[in-house]
């Protein structure tokens, strides 16, 4: 297991107020917070913060992570120290971590790390409100109530949205157990991904939330929408783009290149004089829907290697001939 | 594992909510949604709470709004304010790309 150094996370020193604290966490929680940045790594960094914050705001837990000492390296590789918990009551208690994180928000989510549980236990984090636990038993006797609704991320293909697909997921929810402690559930469940979905869009399955109490039916879940990162194709709502490389005689004399698409190759004419970054528009090839979106190309130019006597001599005859000065508008 | 293989209902622009059926979704209080049309950030159609309709993009909206109030510790003006300058920086990047 590595230590965390959550100083180093929030930024701020080893003996910085409580108030130096909150600020680093609301600058930082506003810099990361999934949604507002747009900063590749932001709901990593966001979990780290909110884990961090969760610790150094409570007195208590904060007081018992200092007693590990201050020579820990982020990284490095820990096991507590026996006792070293010993006179701190909060074990097993109910948190109230201010990590920002939905319960059961996707797989993997709302937990903090192991760093984290083994120094605090599972029952350290946000179990409140949503939990959904409520629904378990112990109710009231001849109470009903519905089932709460969930919430799971889910990813899937770019190709998967033009085509529909049958996916699996697996869900990890934090559950109450019969002695009150929060326990991880994995279930798998398959889903179809109907065609034309779009990223940030919710399926909403019926009955797949919390159980309800008495007859009540159950709640249902909500899989949130998420685009697998893909090596052609980026996804802007219903557009897509791909960059797509060009020679610098086909952007020159223009004509018929290939390109793919996700369902399937296409010829794309290149107009003559196409300059590198122009977008040509592949009309109602974005994820389809009414009306389906569009494919943007975005012609990316490259520059063929030199690295043959012909070519040389190719790209010396160009100098030759070509009255070309590309830094002819810099007056040099 | 469940065998079966489970078909949704794609929550878009199409669908209508009702008022219970958002609160229930995004686990809120009824009266956190009126506060919510009251300011401005999500749109509704229809005259009473018995009446009122959000469209599937309320969703997603609801739910950001929340995080974004208990994450950032925002007031509902707060919450208005970075939804409307985030559309705003969402419109301008598409322009930008398409350029």
């Amino acid at each position: 297991m590595e230590f965390k150094d959550y100083y180093k996370v929030m930024g701020v020193a080893r003996d910085a107020s409580q108030d130096d604290i909150k600020r680093a966490y609301r600058k930082l929680a506003r810099k990361y917070h999934p949604d507002v940045s747009k900063e590749a790594d932001a709901e990593v960094r966001f979990k780290e913060i909110g884990e961090a914050y969760a610790v150094l705001r409570d007195p208590e837990k904060r007081a018992s992570y200092d007693e590990l000492g201050a020579n820990w390296k982020s990284g490095q590789d820990f096991r507590p120290p026996p006792n070293w918990d010993a006179g701190f009551e909060f074990r097993g208690g109910p948190g109230g971590a201010g990590g920002g994180f939905e319960a059961g928000a996707g797989p993997g989510a709302g937990e903090f790390s192991d760093f984290f549980e083994t120094l605090f236990g599972r029952g350290g984090f946000r179990a409140e409100g949503r939990g959904r636990a409520q629904g378990g038993p112990g109710g009231p006797r001849g109470f009903r109530a519905r089932g709460e609704d969930h919430h799971a991320k889910v990813a899937v293909s770019i190709e998967d949205a033009y085509q529909g697909a049958m996916r699996t997921i697996t869900l990890r929810e934090p559950q109450l157990d019969d002695s009150g402690h929060v326990a991880l559930r994995e279930r798998s469940l398959r889903v179809n991904i109907p065609k034309g979905v779009r990223e940030g869009q919710r399926i909403r399955l019926t009955g797949q939330g919390s159980p309800g109490i008495g007859d009540a039916p159950a709640g249902d879940l909500y899989l949130e929408i998420a685009f697998e990162a893909h090596p052609l194709y980026s996804v802007e709502g219903r557009d897509v783009y791909l960059d797509l490389p060009v020679t610098p005689w086909e952007a020159a004399l223009g004509g018929k290149v290939k390109a793919p698409t996700p369902t399937g190759a296409v010829d794309l004419s290149i107009p003559a004089g196409a300059t590198n970054g122009r977008k040509l528009r592949l009309k109602g090839r974005g994820i389809p829907g009414t009306p389906p979106g569009d494919l943007y190309a975005v012609l990316q130019l490259t520059v063929p290697p030199a690295d043959t006597d012909a070519a040389k001599a190719l790209y010396r005859r160009m100098a030759e001939e070509l009255d070309y000065n590309p830094r002819g508008r810099m007056g040099v | 594992m469940n065998q079966d293989v489970l078909t949704g209902i794609v929550i878009d622009e199409r669908v209508e909510l009702t008022t219970r059926d958002l609160c229930r979704a995004c686990a809120t209080s009824t009266e956190w949604v009126v506060e919510l049309v009251h300011e401005g950030i999500v749109e509704v159609r229809g005259e009473t709470l018995e009446e009122w309709r959000f469209s599937g993009a309320a969703l997603a909206r609801v739910i950001r709004a929340r995080r974004l109030q208990r994450d950032l510790d925002l007031n509902l003006p707060g919450v208005a304010l970075v939804l409307e300058l985030m559309d705003e920086i969402e419109a301008l990047r598409q322009q930008l790309r398409r350029l």
